[in-house]
């Protein structure tokens, strides 16, 4: 029996929701417009003003927002709310150049937190839970988003934070967590963590929402078998508000998106052109109920695919794909592209374990593609040609998915570094810039 | 008849092998032989211990990948020809011979040959046929 945070919007007509988004783009654009410089201009230089934009249909007209305009606007550039009415900001993990920081408003934060809990009562969360939240707190969405929404279910909610697994799992125990929200990395530790000690038992964790990176089925399939769960995705960005943009249902063929806050295109990430649904191309967001901080067709740079069938769990709004790859995160190796999660893929259907990492480097003027992986009982032999066998058929089926020979190197159980928050999986030494 | 022979992944490195023995070392297992074999990558070192289960377990608590695969060990005889009538009885019934390995003791002037064939029944038979002894596990670590 599936269950709804918000039935009567999660369930509401098409025609109901797109009546929605046509007038809540249209206040968002005035809205900006007369509150921004930024958005004020740069629709001028197009010729634009808000009477222009009337309903979704004329979403096309407005200009792309990019990373790099949000890292320009930084701290205040995009701000259309008065400081004195925010109550919040968080930030991302900014690797290089400048952080992005969002601002909330109490309105924001409700709605961001209606959102986590729609996730959370689809994933079979009710106020008799108890919700382990192991993303980090902080500037990352992942723990105050996840946490706004269980306390809006009236789970009982863990505030645990990410790393310290001993606790984690002590807590785990003890206070009978049901639903552990993380990294899925960090599920598919603590599922092996809590193999080792042989505490399955102890755990009563029924389902699991992860999400802030990549994975595959077949880590799905590990994780669900290993804590005797079902687990569920969840999408999300600071910059739109944080994870809750989208979250799977019990068909766990996609995530639905919160299409009564934000609309979702899907462009030709070299043209920009508009996708019809069903192609793949990189995703593009716009925020319609925000206060302090809405962005008008933000590049999420993930490449996904919208599907508009009807659903079975009986939600209406549209499913967006798994990020089947990020712009940012692929690989360019002898000139072709290389996503990381492709490698994965492969290393889980030959039976090896989602601990692996990516080399790159560059030897005479050549790329050289290495992955490295751990050793596991499965695929140990005593027979050396055996081992070299199976090593070989992984080579084989990598140079099938990805078009290029990688290396594969067989390492030592536990030497790759685990990280406890979001995989490092791949080393580049080859300086191109 | 069959011993059971203690095999561990190991990364082809000096230091892999190190942190091995001494593990086995401080443990005190009783080793009869080691064996390694490699690939330019990894290696797989085999031994024979006297409490394998013991000594599989004692590795996989410290984080190593191992496994117990029973194999043979027959007495060659002190005379020429030894190990070549071994061998060609394995030939000539067509047993798959995937390695062996020889080792000597203190104790005894006999050599011995560990033997790991796809078909250890058959394989005993044949040998026995022969008058090829086979070695047990007590017997080996009585030597
Ligand atoms: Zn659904």
């Amino acid at each position: 029996m599936e269950h709804y945070f918000q039935p009567e919007i999660e369930r509401a007509s098409r025609d109901q929701i797109r009546a929605w988004q046509d007038e809540r783009l249209a206040k968002t654009v005035r809205h900006v417009y007369d509150h921004v410089p930024y958005y004020r201009t740069r629709m001028q230089e197009k010729g634009l003003t808000p009477e222009d934009i009337q309903s979704v249909d004329d979403l096309h007209k407005l200009p792309f927002l990019t990373k790099d305009d949000l890292r320009e606007a930084y701290p205040y550039g995009l701000l259309a709310k008065p400081l004195s009415d925010c109550v919040r900001i968080q930030s991302t993990s900014g690797t290089t150049g400048r952080r992005v920081v969002a601002f909330y408003t109490q309105h924001d934060i409700d709605l961001w937190d209606e959102c986590c809990a729609r996730a959370i009562v689809a994933a079979g969360g009710t106020r008799d839970d108890v919700v382990h939240v192991c993303y980090g707190y902080g500037l990352f969405t992942g723990g105050p988003g996840l946490n706004g929404g269980s306390h809006k279910v009236g789970s009982l909610t863990l505030p645990m934070s990410s790393g310290n697994t001993e606790r984690q799992i002590q807590f785990m125990c003890d206070l009978g967590s049901t639903i552990l929200c993380c990294t899925p990395s960090y599920a598919a530790y603590l599922a092996e963590s809590i193999h080792e000690r042989g505490l399955q038992d102890k755990i009563k964790l029924k389902a699991g929402i992860f999400g802030a990176e990549a994975w595959t089925e077949e880590m799905r399939a590990d994780i669900q078998n290993k804590l005797g769960i079902k687990a569920y995705d969840i999408y999300g960005l600071t910059e739109i508000s944080g994870p809750g943009v989208s979250f799977e249902c019990s068909e766990q063929t996609g995530m639905h998106i919160n299409e009564d806050h934000f609309i979702a295109e899907i462009i030709n990430p070299q043209t920009g052109e508009v996708l019809p649904d069903g192609e793949k191309g990189e995703l593009v967001f716009t925020s319609i109920t925000k206060e302090a901080f809405p962005l008008l067709r933000y590049r999420t740079r993930d490449i996904c695919v919208l599907n508009r069938k009807p659903c079975s769990c009986g939600r209406t709004h549209v499913k967006m794909s798994k990020p089947m790859g990020r712009s940012d995160d692929m690989l360019i190796i002898k000139g072709v592209n290389v996503f990381p999660s492709q490698i994965e893929a492969v290393l889980l259907q030959q039976g090896y374990p989602a601990n692996y990492q990516i080399l790159v480097s560059r030897e005479n003027n050549s790329d050289r593609l290495e992955v490295q992986v751990e050793m596991v009982p499965e695929m140990f032999s005593d027979s050396v040609s055996e081992i070299a066998q199976r090593e070989k058929e992984l080579i084989n089926a990598l140079k099938a998915m990805l078009g290029i020979y990688a290396k594969v190197t067989l390492v030592e159980p536990k030497t790759i570094a685990r990280s406890e928050g979001k995989a490092v999986r791949v080393i580049d030494t080859r300086n191109l810039y | 008849m069959t011993i059971n022979q203690l095999s561990v992944f190991v990364e082809n490195k000096i230091g892999s092998l190190v942190d091995v023995t001494k593990t086995l070392y401080e443990n005190e297992i009783d080793m009869r032989t080691l064996s390694v074999a490699e690939t330019p990558d990894f290696g797989v070192l085999r031994a024979i211990v006297n409490d394998p289960e013991k000594t599989a377990r004692l590795l996989t608590d410290a984080g190593y990948v191992c496994k117990l695969t029973p194999v043979l060990a027959v007495a060659i005889d002190d005379r020429p020809g030894g190990m070549y009538r071994v061998l060609q009885t394995l030939e000539q019934h067509s047993i798959n011979l995937e390695y062996t390995y020889a080792f000597v003791t203190r104790t005894t002037d006999t050599a011995y040959m560990v033997l790991r064939v796809a078909d250890n029944e058959k394989a005993i038979q044949v040998l026995q046929e022969q008058n090829i002894r086979l070695v047990s596990a007590q017997e080996v670590f009585k030597l």
